[in-house]
């Protein structure tokens, strides 16, 4: 079982990216959850998702531990950083955060996501970008799969911003600190 | 079986409403449920059906009793505050005997309260709500897939019976994913409906909606013979699910998505040597009595979990009967419990009972 929470402002793709991983987890046969923040949260404060991937029947769909948590900003990192299981991962968004995370005994990726989202033309992708480390760095889903998803979940109207969004997620599993 | 697709609660229930046959959809927008409307307002006319924005609950629920007079498949849908804007109404289609399928997608009260996930309806949903003697039948699903099944299921039992039915989730399980598939529900054998008001063309008697019984002996009557389908309804149609109760020491029981929190904190305090069963009761009501006080002779007590200060654990009193002791756990105003306070809460009492 792999539990991600991925949590940034209203706005930032919080629960799109979510989305991708249930997805994608879904069309790979495994069982998925996928529970989101809502109400005034989404407004400006922090949104945040909560995701479930798991060879088994999901109990409970809210995490208390993550393996994986996804901060896109410095209120997401704080509300819960300290909550990453030992030897689980966090990935950061270190052009948004400009403090380490407080978690001695998890692995720390910090991925410049929104600069190196705008250097490739798309500001509002830094979740996407974040997603492409993800998979670089766990084993949870490959790219074609999340590929697959996004080919599903975009709307026929935005189909052309499904390169970019590819674009975006490989620039995100390239990148090396 | 059809294709897998990953779906919100909401607009899920939504689609296995319309796939129901369901053709007519009032109601009035709030959180946590708003995605039904917002759904309904774009496939009800996709299948030539219609979805009204009505100018109130009140409203919504009127048009509702209207139209299963009709004999329509018909629902509405709110959340909390909305739900208690509706019960003079529910009371009413109870006591037109006429079936119809009224969705609480609940959240923390009471008042406007706020718009997070709670289980704080219970008493409405089950001990009335509106006035008089009545009942709905109360479906809580705990999985997305658990809440397209069973509203296909709603729409059976209340034509089955003549009754008006609820579905009661809370605000986690119409805001979340998970995937689904809308297989072919299974097909009652229903009854003809004999008494809808669908014009006389000349050649039957005309029928009658009514509520307005001025003769005690006739309304007792009516209230006696509704009364022996209650009965049907609590020997045919409680629903359950028991997980490891043979061997507990200790039963949960909880209901909705807080019951698939107590499964994990059950397999946690499995793995740490406690034993530990579950029963979530799928029905309210009718109550799963018969298998709680089953339970009651092995385990040496019961743990309610619930996101309010404390309802359904009254009813889970009731059925054990005094034969073992009945503790609470609970969190409320848009609280989520943990699995980690659930076994701390058993720690506590699986200490004492070893004692």
């Amino acid at each position: 079982m792999t539990q991600i929470i991925l949590a940034g402002f209203g706005g930032q793709g919080i629960l799109f990216a979510g989305k991708q991983l249930a997805y994608a987890g879904m069309l790979t046969g495994k069982e998925v959850s996928w529970l989101p923040s809502y109400g005034p949260e989404m407004r400006g404060g922090t949104a945040n998702c909560h995701v479930i991937l798991s060879d088994q029947e999901i109990a409970a769909p809210m995490i208390q531990s993550p393996d994986v948590l996804i901060a896109l900003n410095q209120p997401s990192l704080e509300k819960f950083e300290k909550a990453v299981r030992a030897g689980g991962k966090i990935f950061y968004d270190s052009s948004m955060i400009d403090r380490v995370p407080e978690n001695d005994e998890a692995h720390i990726f910090a991925v410049p996501a929104t600069t190196i989202a705008a250097s490739l033309g798309a500001n509002n992708l830094a979740n996407i970008v974040m997603l492409g480390k993800v998979l670089k760095e766990s084993e949870v889903l490959t790219m074609d799969e999340i590929r697959m998803a996004m080919e599903k979940t975009i709307s026929a109207r935005k189909q052309n911003l499904l390169e970019l969004n590819m674009k975006c997620l490989q620039a995100g599993f390239d990148y090396q600190a | 079986m059809s294709e897998k697709v990953l779906m919100k609660g909401n607009e899920a229930l939504a689609e296995a409403a319309i796939r129901a046959g369901c053709r007519l959809f009032f109601g009035y927008p709030i959180t946590p449920q708003t995605e039904v409307s917002a759904y309904m307002s774009k496939r009800m006319p996709q299948v030539d059906g219609l979805f009204l924005q009505a100018e109130s609950e009140v409203a919504a629920i009127n048009m509702v009793y209207g139209a299963a007079g009709a004999g329509a498949r018909v629902m509405t849908s709110s959340s909390s505050p909305g739900i208690s804007l509706k019960q003079e109404g529910i009371s009413y289609i109870a006591a037109s005997d006429l079936p119809c399928l009224v969705v609480n997608i609940v959240r923390g009260g009471p008042g406007l309260g706020g718009i997070q996930p709670a289980q704080s309806d219970y008493f409405q949903a089950v001990k009335g709500g509106g006035h008089g003697d009545y009942h709905l039948v109360v479906l809580a699903p705990a999985s997305v897939q658990e809440l397209v099944d069973l509203t296909a299921e709603a729409f059976d039992i209340g034509d089955m019976y003549r009754v008006p039915v609820m579905i009661m989730g809370d605000g986690m399980l119409g805001q979340m994913m998970e995937p689904i598939t809308f297989g072919e529900p299974k097909k009652r054998n229903l009854p003809e409906k004999t008494w809808a008001t669908t014009g006389t063309a000349m050649q039957r008697k005309k029928n009658v909606v009514n509520s307005l019984y001025l003769t005690p002996e006739e309304l007792e009557e009516l209230n006696n013979e509704r009364a022996k389908r209650y009965a049907a309804i609590e020997e045919n149609e409680v629903k359950v699910e028991l997980q490891q109760v043979e061997d507990a020491d200790l039963v949960l029981v909880a209901y909705g998505v807080t019951a698939r929190i107590a499964k994990t904190a059950a397999a946690i305090a499995r793995e740490k040597g406690m034993k530990v069963g579950l029963i979530r009761p799928i029905t309210l009501w009718p109550f799963p009595k018969k298998e709680i006080a089953n339970a009651a002779k092995s385990a040496k007590c019961f743990l309610t979990v619930e996101m309010s200060q404390g309802q359904m654990v009254e009813d889970v009193r009731l059925a054990v009967n005094g034969a073992k002791p009945v503790h609470f756990y609970g969190r409320n105003g848009g609280i989520v419990p943990t699995p980690d306070e659930i076994v701390k809460e058993m720690e506590k009492l699986l200490g004492g009972a070893n004692e």
